[in-house]
């Protein structure tokens, strides 16, 4: 390879870890709420919309800084998805039915409600948030002169990463130290033997969804300084997260960062040497990939490492 | 008729089933019991064709059925019940035997007369149009029966199919199954119920912890200590 | 009485538009007859065989696409499409299945919406064969009228209204409910599940199939946004459905006049034009928590809903 090649390489290696970061944020709000209460919530990017548009309003009207609107948003989208599992999905989960995919067609509707309600408001123009250091980076040449390539790191995506790792890492710190959090995970693992353990499995699971819609509006606020927003933005990160969710695995957090990493890999690597356009298609050939050859996830693989196998 | 050879099952690195070697004589109830967790679902999972083994290899009339899938070996003649019963809950009572009849009947009218007669076989006539999720579980664990029963087996698999039922259900059940046995059909029945046991079956096989550990008739397995101590103690306590 | 009623309503349907309807609602009932297609045909797949796709946009935009490149690239007519679209999405839905119907449950519903949005996004590529975003344009119309357009589609619909009918009495319909109901216990019943999947998958797509060719024919312009829509046709297909009726035969049927109707009532209030979604996803929350089974499906319910409104 020559220096421009290995350059390129490099570059398209590096959006894709920062983008992946990202991801995984996503799908970690998706693998819990999967864990918990083996539904897929099919609202999942909708809800980041929303938190998006938060964002953006804030930076709007009052100027609020998008990172620092995590700290608004992440608490409304928690108190928007604990009221979304009580008084819609908790009731479907009661219903008798032919079909049992019903509580994923109930996301759906979500989903397609959030969307529309967007739309209906907001118009469909194309939104951002024009911050001050949306294009700045840092460049490699200037900390090392004789560099023999060229390589940048854009300043907001590498803040959006810095704080989807700040915020992951404060995640595992709930879910493996704190007594609630060690709940949250009995939930998933067991929900017959953690009722009868005296954990609350109705307010688990009202947590749970909170929890994930948290994580995936905190995700929102990072992405808004580098994406653009519009109503139907929330379909393709649905799909993404539960892309992540296959390939980490259901219900590992672990998996869902390193399934976010090698999603936004190899989406950036598609973007680079096919074409812009085939990005998706990408995405999906990892799916459906994973769903045929790795059924258990990346989890799976470790797990059975563990076992001496 | 069939011929477990060296079976061994593994779940991760757990051993539900460690070397089991038994053989099925035609036109016998062979019962299998042991404690819970002792691997008598598992290995009918593993016969049914549900699991592969991860050792070993079983033979029925001579063709080995452990690597094929299970509605082949339904096909060949083996047909099973659930522990936990399994009707296809908003189907008909009727609807559910005419499901399974369909695999040797020609036609649906021939499946239908199958499925009447057995029904009537089974004590279920009347019960026809019931819909099956709303039916107690003693008729329930029987239409599991009819269920089995429709596909024309030459084996029939019971797993618990006594548990939960009341005296004179019992009763109708031990019938039942004496009929099924004078049709000529083989049986294999997983059971806790002792006393049913030792009335209906020919052999048992005992299994403790995945691994037989007995083998005989009700009368050599009653009299044999290591049995006891494993399970027949506790049931009777029970 | 109720065995003459599919043929009742098959002549009523037929003689509709001999009292001179105009062009526009002779739109609506085209629409409503090809909806009841697609929605007998999800059923069939969905609703009695227990597989709930998310992807049946796949099936109508490949039948759509058959009938469009047919006339780009060998200058037949579009119409050759309806039987040539069985062939093309028959195969498109057999490797589909070889894929997805080892997935249970909400895995298969969601690799079934993926493979929708991979044959989407690869329509909108493979500029060359399909124009791209541009779409396919037929340039010279079969008829002016619209009537024999809805007399064509009528015709589809009424066979696929028997055969859907047909295989549910038949040993294959038994054979999708015990699959429904229990996987596992099917298959110890000596049903080859995989096979009688594979069989529902393909009947279904192949119908929605059509319908996607008679839309080519029918619309005269297609592109990918359009016909392989994740929420326009492939949701659609599953409300038809889950409003009427589910493992019902005339739930499609019920289904697809409530939601065209109200497509179109919502379209005729200016404001609320771009919103029609809100309706549609809140009349779906409605009827999942309400009515799960549908509108016919727990038709006893509704009156009793109903009843509970009325002072009595």
């Amino acid at each position: 390879m020559t220096a421009p090649q290995i350059e390129v390489f490099l570059q398209t290696l590096i959006a894709g870890f920062l983008l992946g970061g990202l991801y995984a944020l996503i799908g970690i709000g998706m693998t819990l709420i999967m864990g918990v209460m083996k539904i897929i919530n099919l609202a999942h990017g909708e809800l980041m919309m929303v938190s998006m548009y938060i964002a953006y309003w804030l930076f709007t009207l009052f100027g609020l800084d998008p990172y620092l609107s995590v700290f608004v948003a992440t608490p409304v989208m928690f108190f928007i998805g604990v009221g979304l599992q009580k008084f819609l999905i908790t009731p479907v989960l009661k219903v008798d039915s032919i079909l049992p995919e019903n509580q994923v067609i109930l996301t759906v509707g979500i989903g397609m409600v959030l969307s529309s309600l967007a739309m209906l408001f907001f118009k469909s123009d194309y939104r951002s948030t024009p911050v001050s250091y949306a294009t700045s980076a840092w460049y490699l040449g200037d900390y090392w002169k004789g560099s023999p390539i060229e390589l940048s790191l854009s300043v907001p995506w590498t803040v959006s990463f810095v704080f989807a790792l700040a915020i992951t890492a404060g995640l595992w710190f709930f879910l493996t130290k704190t007594d609630t959090g060690k709940s949250v995970r009995a939930t998933s693992q067991d929900p017959q033997a953690a009722l009868m353990m005296g954990v609350n499995v109705d307010r688990m699971r009202m947590l749970t969804f909170g929890l994930g819609s948290a994580l995936v509006g905190a995700a929102g606020c990072l992405f808004i300084p580098i994406y653009y927003l519009y109503p139907s933005l929330g379909g393709q990160f649905t799909l993404i997260a539960f892309v992540i969710t296959i390939i980490g695995g259901l219900g590992s957090t672990a998996g869902a960062i390193i399934g976010g990493i090698i999603l936004g890999v190899f989406e950036s690597m598609t973007a680079t040497y096919i074409g812009m356009g085939w990005a998706p298609v990408g995405r999906f050939a990892v799916f459906v990939a994973a769903l045929i050859f790795l059924p258990g996830g990346v989890a799976s693989l470790a797990r059975k490492r563990k076992l001496g196998k | 008729m069939l011929d477990v050879k060296n079976i061994s099952m593994f779940f991760g690195g757990l051993a539900a089933l460690s070397n089991v070697s038994f053989s099925v004589v035609e036109g016998e109830i062979l019962a299998l019991i042991g404690p819970n967790g002792a691997g008598k679902t598992t290995l009918f999972n593993v016969v049914n064709g549900f699991y592969k083994p991860s050792h070993g290899d079983i033979f029925f009339n001579g063709t080995r059925i452990s690597n094929i899938k299970t509605h082949r070996i339904c096909r060949l003649g083996i047909a099973r019940t659930f522990q936990v019963v399994r009707p296809l809950q908003r189907m008909s009572v009727l609807d559910n035997v005419i499901a399974s009849a369909f695999m040797r009947a020609a036609d649906k009218k021939r499946a239908e007369e199958i499925a009447m007669d057995i029904l009537q076989f089974t004590g279920l006539y009347d019960d026809r149009n019931v819909i099956s999720k709303g039916l107690p579980l003693g008729k329930r664990k029987r239409l599991e029966i009819a269920r089995a029963l429709a596909t024309q087996p030459t084996m029939l698999l019971l797993d618990e199919s006594f548990a939960g039922l009341n005296p004179s259900e019992l009763n109708e059940s031990i019938d039942i199954i004496r009929k099924i046995k004078a049709k000529g059909i083989t049986m294999m029945i997983i059971e806790h119920h002792m006393k049913v046991i030792m009335a209906i079956s020919d052999r048992i096989i005992v299994l403790n912890y995945g691994q037989k550990i007995a083998e005989g008739t009700p009368l050599e397995i009653g009299r044999n200590p290591q049995v006891i101590e494993a399970y027949l103690g506790e049931a009777t306590n029970a | 009485m109720k065995r003459y009623l599919p043929l009742f309503c098959l002549a009523l349907l037929a003689v509709v538009p001999l009292v001179g309807l105009n062009s526009y609602l002779m739109h609506i009932l085209i629409l409503f007859v090809m909806w009841s297609v697609i929605g007998m045909s999800w059923n069939l797949l969905g609703g009695y065989c227990g597989q709930v796709s998310f992807g049946h946009a796949a099936f109508f935009g490949v039948g759509a696409y058959t009938a469009g490149i047919l006339y780009t690239k060998t200058g037949l007519s579009a119409w050759w499409g309806l039987p040539l679209s069985i062939v093309a999405v028959t195969l498109v839905a057999l490797v589909m299945g070889f894929i997805v119907l080892r997935l249970r449950g909400p895995y298969f519903a969601l690799a079934t919406l993926a493979i929708g949005e991979v044959l989407r996004v690869t329509a909108e590529n493979l500029t060359n064969l399909t124009n791209g975003d541009v779409g396919i344009m037929i340039q010279e119309r079969t008829w002016v009228e619209k009537i024999w357009y809805y007399y064509i589609i009528l015709a589809v619909a009424a066979i696929t209204f028997y055969l859907v009918r047909a295989v549910i009495q038949s040993k294959l319909g038994y054979y999708f409910v015990a699959i429904r109901e229990d996987q596992d216990a099917a298959e110890s019943l000596g049903i080859n599940t995989t096979l009688y999947k594979t069989i529902a998958l393909t009947l279904s797509a192949a119908i929605t199939g059509m319908a996607g060719a008679f839309y080519t024919n029918y619309m005269g312009y297609i592109d990918p946004k359009v016909v392989f829509a994740l929420h326009d046709i492939s949701i659609v297909a599953i409300m038809v459905v889950m409003v009427g009726g589910v493992a019902t035969f005339w739930g499609p049927v019920v289904g697809s006049i409530i939601m065209i109707l109200m497509a179109e009532m919502i379209r005729s209030v200016p404001m609320l034009g771009t919103a029609h979604q809100t309706f549609f996803g809140a009349l779906l929350i409605f009827i999942i928590i309400f009515l799960p089974n549908g509108i016919v499906g727990d038709f006893k319910k509704l009156r009793r809903l109903v009843g509970l409104g009325r002072p009595s």
